[in-house]
């Protein structure tokens, strides 16, 4: 093979090397070809060099085959949303080619396995064909394993011509592989190779490269999965009970594996916790809601479809009030959707989750590192508000890896909420009723079983009851009762997690979001005021609605409500709540399976405001 | 653990109660129920058991027969959840506190229809369970329809004839690995009895499939579920009495060949065979006796198949041996130095 191919004659205005630590690259592969472990090696090895990154999979539902991509974005300023413009794409798989081709920026990079023999069109890039099969063929790798290694020949050719520091990759291929000597050694000889090829047989031609800064010393990467996993062994969640189910796996296989490590009793190694995979998500719940009820802190994992099939269980623990956290990762629905495609879908489902009059207390995480507060402190709130609390996470949040601060052990010891044990029920000889409002909060005591009092039994029911949970139909106790139960959803609304507010002097308008938004609601805003468009910004973390989102609705004309569905379901949600001045909101919702970018929030806020 | 009150509130158990400290709210099902007498039972095994009503907890699903928990053990926790998914409830609610017993009583459309699935998954799991199925083949909460297991060829007034198989529930345990599964007549009180008394010492999880005639919507004379065809087709497997371990005493059932079942907690289930020489051991022996059963359209009686080597659900787990509801904060956070170890392992 010769040197280069340089298929174009590219203006050389731009200095080589000029464009340092701002671009993204996308890496087409097919599903199943092992892509994943050279793509987080990229990822983690840039991490490790300072530089604020992110990654994110676009992958189709599908075990092998599917053309699947992944994208990263290196931005020295840290914006991190995904961008639609692509200065370096890697082309591993022939289906995808043509696409890919088609994707690069002009002035940008593409580099090629140089076995697809697909005739290039394209003269304003440039372009680098990669030897993958030969280079390969000399890696000591069983052949079994040649075509997974393959994709380590983008990462040595990348990390040559970008400038991506070597240790650094060893780093990544070191944690991915837990230490274990012989694949490390196996993948990084191709990383190897291939940058001595490209060393030794590519001359830049393009501007694009790396430098070590230091944004990332003080952060870890995960993914929110795992995160909300941890925060929920640390809130001392005793039950999970689950079905498998994309994107939400991962939270509970993240909770096996590190449920093992940190709650064993250390006098006796036995476990002060209990998973189960159910047969069914209703079944998940239905554990988890008698766990909860018995006065464990229990929580199940799931996303769209399966909250569908918990729906009966849910009217049956707002009802009966019953203490338990569900985890919605959501996807795109309705029905099975795009089920490995990220989603804010579920809002209006969840909040309404159940049958008859019922409203929900929603948590909404936005990082990585909420997902693991929101862990913890799900359990503090379903069990002071003896309800079902459900976070809603999503699939970009839930399965990327993300730069986040290091976890934090909780500011706040437990709160059990309102449990009367023996010597509580001995207190008050006996006399309590398991639905009295005794504070005026709307939130009564409970009992849990086990507790050895003779009056401390009472018969929990999805029927109607009383004060003592004694089935009646009677029409005044009834209406007592779900009045009451609105006075707890009151009470919820000062105990939720409030808005993260960020304001701008004199801004315009505002902006509502919440959740994986937040990165090109950010640089959106960025791009706005550069614009001469300034803009305030809240980011909604729980339902119900907190004074902090009345206020920041009265105090702008107009807000755009900015969010990953197509009925803006936050907007609609938002406009029952303030239906007065519900013309001051305006709708800015998108759907389309891809986490959202900056520049269609940028697009169609100058839109709206064009139209002024 | 003699009671002062002893004179006025009658006879006291070994743990102090009387008989009335097992019972619940008056029934509101039909007079002459089947379900009225199977609480009634429910409340002399847990007596003469000389358990303690706040360490059993009772669960059910939703019909007529769900209702029935209500009607017993008002003094022990219970929960009457959804209808067909009362095993999920009970099976997150029993890790709660895994030392307590529990019952469920489910009916035949909460089991054999909606409830399908996860009575077989509860059964898969052996959590230790009294499953009582009180099955009379209608449902008669919405007035009578067919249930799953009512026989085909039924004519019920008002809903014509039944044309689709019937579910048999005893055989479904079975088949689906079940610890410990008998069946009984309601109006065989002391057979009853018994076999909840075993069922309640075994350590996993036991169905009691109980036909229980519905006296306002099946009890034609023809049906299965009536008390006329259960007197006149009832075939005892065996006399059974159930001896706990504080007594040393067998009773009077010493005649004839006896096969005597060791229980995990060291009671043992003395079992009199009648002319059928039934081993409850072999599940093979056990399906051939339910096909033979159904094709001679028999109602065995007893108990059909126990295996007690089977660890329960609680055995797996190996959870601490104070309840899980009972741990304080320090064991279930983990200490914050542990917090810096498990931001190392992330990247």
């Amino acid at each position: 093979m010769s040197a280069v191919q340089v298929k174009n004659s590219l203006e050389s205005a731009v200095e080589l090397g000029s464009v340092v630590n701002d671009f993204s690259i996308t890496v087409g592969t097919a599903n199943g070809s092992g892509s994943q472990t050279s793509n987080i090696t990229l990822l983690r090895a840039l991490f490790k060099m300072g530089i604020p990154v992110s990654g994110k999979n676009l992958f189709p539902s599908n075990i092998q085959g599917l053309p699947t991509w992944y994208t990263i974005r290196v931005s020295k300023d840290g914006f991190l949303a995904r961008r639609e413009e692509q200065e370096i794409v890697v082309a591993m798989n022939p289906d995808s080619f043509s696409q890919d081709l088609a994707d690069v920026l002009p002035g940008g990079v593409f580099l090629y396995a140089d076995d697809i023999k697909i005739p290039i069109n394209r003269d304003d890039i440039v372009v680098y064909p990669m030897p993958v099969n030969q280079l390969v063929k000399g890696a000591d790798a069983p052949s079994s394993l040649k075509n997974y290694v393959a994709n380590m020949v983008y990462v040595g050719i990348l990390a040559q011509l970008l400038g991506i520091d070597y240790d650094k990759i060893y780093q990544a291929l070191n944690f991915h592989f837990k230490g274990k000597q012989k694949p490390i050694d196996l993948n990084f000889g191709v990383v190897q190779a291939a940058a001595d090829w490209a060393g030794k047989n590519l001359e830049k031609q393009d501007p694009y490269r790396v430098e070590a800064m230091d944004k990332t010393r003080e952060l870890i990467m995960s993914d929110g999965n795992t995160a909300a996993a941890l925060g929920s062994i640390y809130g001392g969640v005793n039950f999970a009970a689950w079905y498998p189910i994309t994107p939400a796996t991962s939270l509970v296989e993240a909770l096996e594996e590190y449920v093992a490590m940190l709650r064993k009793d250390p006098e006796t190694g036995k476990n002060t916790y209990a998973i189960i995979q159910a047969e069914d998500e209703l079944a998940a719940i239905g554990m988890a809601i008698g766990a909860g009820w018995s006065g464990l802190r229990a929580m199940t994992s799931t996303s769209g479809p399966g909250l569908s099939l918990m729906t009966e269980y849910a009217g049956l623990a707002y009802y009966s009030e019953v203490p338990v956290v569900v985890w919605d990762i959501q996807r795109v629905g309705p029905s099975t959707g795009l089920p490995t495609r990220t989603s804010q879908g579920d809002i209006s489902m969840v909040y309404f989750l159940g049958h008859g009059d019922t409203q929900n207390v929603i948590l909404l995480p936005g990082s990585v590192n909420e997902c693991f507060e929101f862990g913890w402190q799900s359990f503090d709130l379903a069990e002071k508000l003896q309800w079902p609390i459900y976070v809603l996470s999503d699939l970009d949040i839930g399965m990327n890896q993300w730069m986040a601060k290091p976890f934090e052990y909780p500011d706040q010891p437990m709160d059990r909420g309102k449990v009367l044990w023996e010597a509580d029920l001995e207190e008050l000889s006996g006399q309590w009723a398991r639905y009295k409002d005794v504070d005026g909060d709307g939130i009564p005591y409970r009992t849990v079983p086990g507790n050895q009092h003779p009056a401390s039994a009472w018969f929990g029911r999805g029927t109607g009851h009383d004060e003592n949970a004694v089935y009646t139909e009677d029409a005044g106790e009834y209406e007592r009762n779900m009045a009451r139960l609105s006075r707890k959803f009151d009470t919820a609304r000062n105990l939720v997690p409030k808005p993260v507010i960020d304001n701008m002097e004199d801004a315009d308008v505002g902006i509502i979001a919440f959740g994986s938004t937040e990165p090109a609601v950010q640089e959106a805003r960025h791009h706005l005021a550069k614009a001469g468009l300034k803009t305030d910004f809240l980011r909604l973390r729980a339902i119900p609605f907190t004074d902090e989102v009345t206020e920041f609705i009265y105090a702008h004309e107009k807000s755009y409500v900015v969010e990953m569905n197509r009925n803006g379901q936050l907007h609609q949600l938002l406009s029952l709540e303030y239906a007065s001045v519900c013309a001051k909101l305006t709708s800015i919702a998108h759907l389309d399976g891809l986490p959202m970018t900056a520049s269609w929030i940028e697009n169609r806020i100058m839109q709206e405001e064009d139209k002024k | 653990m003699a009671d002062q009150n002893t004179k006025t509130r009658g006879k006291v158990n070994l743990v102090g109660l009387t008989k009335g400290d097992y019972r619940g709210k008056p029934t509101t099902l039909c007079q002459g129920c089947g379900h009225n007498s199977i609480s009634s039972q429910i409340i002399a095994a847990s007596y003469e058991l000389d358990l303690k009503p706040e360490s059993i907890v009772k669960f059910s699903g939703i019909g007529c027969s769900s209702k029935s928990p209500a009607y017993f053990l008002g003094r022990s926790f219970g929960f009457n959840g959804l209808h067909g998914r009362m095993p999920s409830l009970a099976t997150g609610a029993m890790f709660g506190n895994h030392h307590l017993e529990a019952i469920g009583v489910s009916g035949d459309g909460d089991t054999a229809s909606i409830g399908m699935g996860q009575f077989k998954h509860i059964i898969r799991r052996n959590l230790p369970f009294v499953y009582v199925v009180e099955n009379n083949g209608v449902y008669g909460l919405t007035k009578g329809q067919f249930s799953a297991t009512a026989e085909s060829g039924l004519t019920l007034k008002g809903h014509g004839t039944n044309m689709y198989m019937p579910v048999d529930i005893a055989w479904e345990a079975v088949v689906g690995n079940a610890t410990f599964v008998a069946r009984s007549f309601a109006g065989d009180p002391k057979q009853v009895k018994e076999l909840l008394k075993a069922a309640l010492s075994h350590q996993g999880i036991a169905i009691l499939d109980i036909i229980s005639p519905c006296v306002t919507f099946n009890n034609t004379d023809e049906s299965m579920h009536s008390y006329a065809w259960g007197r006149n087709h009832e075939v005892a497997l065996h006399e059974l009495s159930y001896v706990p371990p504080m007594e040393d005493i067998i009773v009077d059932y010493a005649e004839g060949e006896m096969i005597d079942v060791t229980m995990h907690d060291g009671s043992t289930v003395v079992l009199k065979k009648l002319e059928h020489d039934y081993d409850p051991t072999s599940r093979s022996g056990a399906i051939a006796l339910l096909e033979e059963a159904n094709r001679k359209n028999w109602l065995i009686t007893g108990l059909i198949y126990i295996d007690t080597e089977q660890p329960s659900l609680f055995d797996i787990y190996n959870l601490t041996d104070v309840p899980l509801n009972r741990l304080k904060e320090h064991q279930m956070r983990p200490p914050p130095e542990s917090i810096d170890q498990v931001n190392a392992l992330m990247f």
